[in-house]
């Protein structure tokens, strides 16, 4: 197939997606089903309220202060909740720790499960067929991809989340960080290192 | 099932496409359709078990070549027909043509929070034992059932290690098909990666899938 071709294809494809999702919008609503103003509180949580910041803070604040950290082990979903984030695709949270000689990785193969009460809705790779499908099977060849070159004596495992538990990956603090405190730490925990196809960021590097 | 959903262990889709610095939404229909599902999904329909079976149920040349939100739109108005909430009249003319049946419950927009907030947790109260114990090996079944089961192709008869006891948890292969919750204990499972891939398995790497305990061989 063409790359002209392919994409056409895919335009015209969006397009009548559009059209079917505002048709399906006009008939809920119309049946009053759904209230525009619900709608726009869904979207707005998920857009400003929610999202990767909250897992942040959970990990600055695991390694600054042991006494959470090893609550965040024993019971994750009570102790990220102690933070105020709970609720929906939160309800059981593992927090899996990260240490020199292991490395964890989280996927959903079957859906698209994600921890949304600390992470938000997911990236589109995450979702994605050549994700889904190959980190359980290679999953030192999809981190190289996302450019974390692992060598052969940490031991890789990839939590594939079937039930309703919800996978923190919880990345080592970096080096050359002592002496920052828990908001400046935050900004080195992105979002990758909490799914486990990154590391946490260096001090002074780009985030 | 066997369908296009359950992709582990598939090696023909190619490079992972990673978008730096990705919006949420990619467009104003993306932003509709989640939350029109995520509205739909409040009144209490269906559970969250008939929603991903209604998802993997659609056609596999479908389900592969559209975007997640295009197949939760899809799995949506799926749900929707088969409790005669909407009808193929209302979604050819786009318009409230026809006499349906109203959910039971309208999420409103004050109550918005309060019911993310709570969420819809999957343990539950139990009088029994869980069967197996930490560091328990298993065999896995391998059945090929028509239905909905979260036990992954690839995992099916395997050996693997109790690694973590989740608790009492929905049975999804009941909860799918109405069949009530059914609950059973369910654990977290380390399978060895040479278990699962034989001589293709990456070094030093092990896969850990939620199990619940119809899933283990118990002879």
């Amino acid at each position: 197939m063409s790359k002209s071709h392919s994409h056409s294809h895919d335009h015209s494809h969006l397009d009548d997606t559009e059209l079917r999702v505002r048709s399906l919008e006009t008939i809920l609503t119309q049946k009053g089903y759904v209230i525009p103003e619900t709608l726009d509180r869904l979207i707005d949580t998920y857009e400003n309220k929610i999202g990767p910041k909250n897992g942040a803070g959970v990990i600055a604040k695991s390694w600054v202060d042991p006494e959470f950290r090893e609550r965040l082990f024993s019971d994750a979903t009570e102790a990220i909740h102690s933070l105020g984030y709970s609720g929906r695709q939160g309800e059981h949270m593992i927090a899996l720790e990260n240490k020199p000689d292991i490395h964890n990785v989280v996927v959903c193969t079957l859906c698209s499960c994600y921890p949304w009460t600390v992470l938000g809705l997911p990236p589109i790779w995450y979702k994605s067929a050549p994700y889904r499908s190959r980190i359980v099977v290679d999953p030192r060849g999809v981190l190289t991809e996302f450019g974390l070159e692992l060598s052969d004596d940490v031991e890789v495992r990839v939590w594939d989340s079937t039930a309703e538990t919800r996978y923190l990956v919880v990345p080592m603090r970096p080096a050359g960080s002592e002496g920052m405190t828990e908001i400046q730490l935050a900004d080195l925990v992105n979002r990758n290192s909490m799914i486990g196809t990154s590391l946490a960021s260096q001090p002074g590097a780009t985030k | 099932m066997n369908g296009a959903q359950d992709l582990g262990g598939m090696q023909s889709f190619g490079t992972i496409i990673i978008e730096p610095n990705e919006p949420l939404f990619h467009s104003e229909w993306e932003r509709r359709a989640f939350a029109l599902t995520l509205a739909m999904g409040a009144t209490g329909s269906w559970n969250i078990d008939q929603s991903r079976h209604a998802r993997e149920c659609l056609d596999p040349v479908f389900y592969l070549s559209s975007s997640y939100y295009q197949i939760w739109t899809a799995g949506l108005e799926t749900l929707m027909l088969e409790r005669c909430h909407i009808s193929r009249d209302d979604l050819e003319t786009g318009k409230d043509v026809s006499n349906t049946t109203k959910p039971d419950r309208i999420l409103q927009p004050q109550n918005v929070d309060a019911v993310l907030a709570a969420g819809a947790p999957a343990s539950r109260k139990t009088v029994t034992k869980p069967l197996f114990k930490l560091g328990d090996r298993i065999h896995t079944i391998n059945e090929h059932p028509p239905g909905h089961t979260r036990l992954p192709r690839y995992a099916r008869g395997k050996s693997g290690f109790i690694d973590r006891i989740h608790g009492c948890h929905v049975f999804p292969d009941s909860s799918a098909h109405g069949k009530g919750e059914n609950p059973h204990w369910l654990y977290s499972v380390r399978f060895e990666a040479r278990e699962l891939w034989g001589n293709s398995a990456t070094v030093n790497s092990a896969v850990y899938v939620d199990c619940w305990e119809p899933y283990f061989e118990t002879n």
